[in-house]
């Protein structure tokens, strides 16, 4: 077809749905970014990128997996061996769930290093907190699919944990398991959630999210707003289109992404029992509980905060409540953060030091919670207020009033940091 | 604060040699080397098929190393009547369950739950023990119902575990091996049949691993050279941002 055609095609689309050509232009050629975005500022479009992934490769694994508790663990084994690349697509759904969530945990730290949240884009962050939730519901219902031991008792643990909510928790338990014990019930269930509810709302609040930030406009490095200086044509100085010049620059970063994500797919799928634990290779049976049951690492710093947490009168809930209330504070994030900049580059040390020992902080407790309690072996001495002397829950203990600390004292360090002033445009 | 972030990842490292036990050894088994693959399907298919089944396993798949369906029909099929049926075991699971107290577990990704090292030591240290019921004991599965299958190739041994304590006053347990009667194999031609047993259990637990090492790589190359064009478009575009 030579070009004229093409145009003439184009031409009749266009005057038939002018939005088309309308939200292009909105969203990428006329959406204007700040210039500066550094290495930080990939991960965003990668997420997206690993979203494509899992659902792609999530639809061919599901013509080929069976969601029921006697054929489950065998219908993995048969894509693994029997379906013509089904090994590739089984590692690629594996290897992008953890994927997932490094991605995204780089995206939120990337959102803390420069106050992505504080206004004007509180909604951007909440719609990401949002994101962020539905991702651990999605990632724990489709950890069931395989119904390998560890996918089998991870499930049986999470739910018992609904369980120990006061009065109404061992209905709740039930109703979320449609059994008394995890069983085909549940499986089918996880798998209607896993292929479609969640994913539906995941893909849901990723377009609010994008519609939120391109309505305020991207933030950056400097955390100086680019629409306070603009061009004859009421352009950003500051700012370039993110057509072509982040896509090009993002498809660089996916190329990079793509390769460490291949080195992992191809040479180490397994990644040491981390993205795919060895236990998860024993079918699911009810009658055996594993000595050690671990969740996949994406979970364990909120896993380490619900076993510091001591029980109290022989319920888990305080851990549970803890564990909720870990997660639900990030979306208070932007109203507990009072310092007058965005960027950690004009922060004082109190922010800096405390965004240190968080991230320290959040890396030992994830650490710890794939492990059992007495990795780190016990103290020696006894005292009246140990009720346990494994030195890993005492540490995990240190370590979650650490990580609530971060937060709640967060209104009270960061009025008090002395900032430094903040250039009027964007430096590099 | 490098420092610590190593101490971090290393962490892991250092649980795993404190755990107690008898020390699991290296398996020397090598996945490329498709003649010792050969050498374990046979062993496995007159040796541990009569119990264990590998039900995810087609026999035609064999033809990956180098096997014609003939040889596997002539040499490897025992239990099946057509080539592309899976590697069942002849024993029926509820009869074996009142025999061994337990089934004896499916072989198919057994490399995959418990490692070739653990297959590798757990293979080599049966040993004569007359507590248990059925005569035999493991050093790497204590009570383990199984008894010692290749005990006419490997003989028969005895283990003492005896405590010692060390300078410190640490105590230790050490282990002591003693031949009790000779087998048909000695010992290096023993630990051989024990490391192409566990070869062909590696590659029964991901039969593709050799392919996707080999696709890895040409992805690997082609995302190389992706990388360049990608980096030149980008630096072009990029000429103009001041």
């Amino acid at each position: 077809m030579s070009t004229s055609r093409l145009a003439a095609l184009w031409n009749w689309f266009d005057s038939r749905m002018p939005s088309v050509a309308e939200q292009w232009r909105i969203h990428a050629s006329e959406y204007y970014a700040p210039k500066n975005f550094n290495f930080w500022y990939f991960f965003g479009a990668l997420a997206g990128l690993v979203l494509v992934i899992q659902i792609i490769s999530g639809i061919f694994l599901t013509m080929n997996y069976k969601p029921d508790a006697a054929l489950a663990f065998g219908s993995v084994e048969y894509i693994m061996r029997d379906v013509p690349g089904g090994w590739i697509l089984r590692y690629i759904h594996s290897t992008g769930a953890s994927a997932f969530f490094i991605v995204v945990y780089l995206h939120m730290f990337r959102g803390m290093l420069y106050g992505s949240y504080k206004q004007p884009r509180e909604l951007v962050w909440i719609f990401g907190v949002l994101i962020y939730l539905t991702l651990m519901g999605e990632a724990f219902f489709g950890y069931l699919l395989p119904w390998g031991q560890m996918s089998y008792w991870g499930a049986q643990v999470i739910v018992n944990l609904f369980g120990s909510v006061p009065f109404i928790g061992p209905d709740l338990a039930l109703w979320i398991r449609g059994d008394y014990v995890v069983s085909d019930a549940t499986l089918n269930r996880f798998f209607a959630l896993h292929v479609i509810a969640f994913p539906l709302v995941l893909l849901g609040l990723v377009v609010a999210h994008i519609l939120a930030l391109h309505d305020v406009g991207s933030n950056n490095p400097d955390g100086v707003e680019i629409k306070k200086y603009k061009d004859a044509n009421g352009h950003p100085l500051d700012g370039i289109p993110f057509h072509p010049y982040y896509t090009v620059k993002d498809m660089m970063g996916a190329v990079v992404f793509l390769a460490i994500f291949c080195s992992i797919l191809f040479f180490v799928p397994e990644v040491g029992g981390y993205f795919l634990e060895y236990n998860n290779f024993i079918p699911a049976d009810p009658l055996k509980t594993p000595p050690h049951i671990a969740p996949v690492w994406y979970f364990t710093p909120y896993y380490s905060i619900l076993r510091a947490v001591p029980p109290l009168f022989n319920s888990q809930f305080p851990g549970v409540l803890a564990m909720g209330v870990a997660t639900l504070i990030l979306f208070f994030l932007p109203w507990l953060d009072r310092g007058a900049v965005k960027s950690i580059r004009y922060r004082g040390a109190y922010y800096k030091s405390a965004l240190a020992i968080f991230v320290v902080v959040f890396l030992v407790l994830g650490y710890l919670g794939t492990e059992p309690t007495t990795v780190w072996g016990q103290f020696g001495f006894d005292a009246f207020f140990l009720d346990t002397k494994d030195i890993a829950t005492w540490v995990a203990r240190v370590c979650t009033v650490l990580y609530f600390a971060f937060f709640i004292l967060m209104p009270w360090y960061t009025a008090r940091d002395e900032v430094k002033p903040v250039p009027d445009r964007v430096t590099s | 604060m490098k420092r610590i972030l190593f101490m971090i990842l290393l962490a892991p490292l250092a649980v795993w040699a404190a755990e107690g036990g008898y020390r699991i050894d290296k398996s020397p088994h090598d996945p490329r080397d498709l003649v010792s693959v050969q050498v374990g399907a046979r062993t496995f298919v007159n040796y541990c098929q009569g119990c264990h089944g590998m039900q995810f396993m087609r026999l035609n798949r064999l033809t990956e190393l180098g096997l014609t369906e003939a040889q596997i029909r002539d040499n490897l099929m025992f239990t099946g009547d057509k080539v592309g049926e899976t590697m069942k075991t002849a024993m029926p699971a509820k009869e074996s369950k009142a025999w061994f107290g337990v089934a004896p577990p499916d072989l198919s990704v057994v490399a995959r739950s418990r490692g070739p090292d653990w297959l590798y030591t757990y293979l080599r240290t049966f040993y004569r023990d007359p507590k248990t019921v059925t005569g035999w004991n493991n050093a790497v599965y204590p009570n383990v119902a199984m008894p010692h299958a290749l005990w006419t190739l490997q003989g028969v041994q005895s283990l003492e575990a005896v405590e010692v304590k060390d300078l410190a006053g640490h105590a230790h347990t050490q282990y002591k091996w003693s031949q009790i009667s000779q087998g048909a194999l000695t010992q290096v031609e023993y630990d051989a049949l024990a490391r192409d047993l566990v070869n062909f259990l590696v590659y029964v637990g991901e039969p593709a691993a050799n392919d996707r090492r080999a696709i890895g790589i040409v992805v690997l190359f082609a995302l190389g050279l992706l990388f360049i064009f990608v980096y030149l478009l980008k630096r072009e575009f990029w000429k103009d941002v001041k």
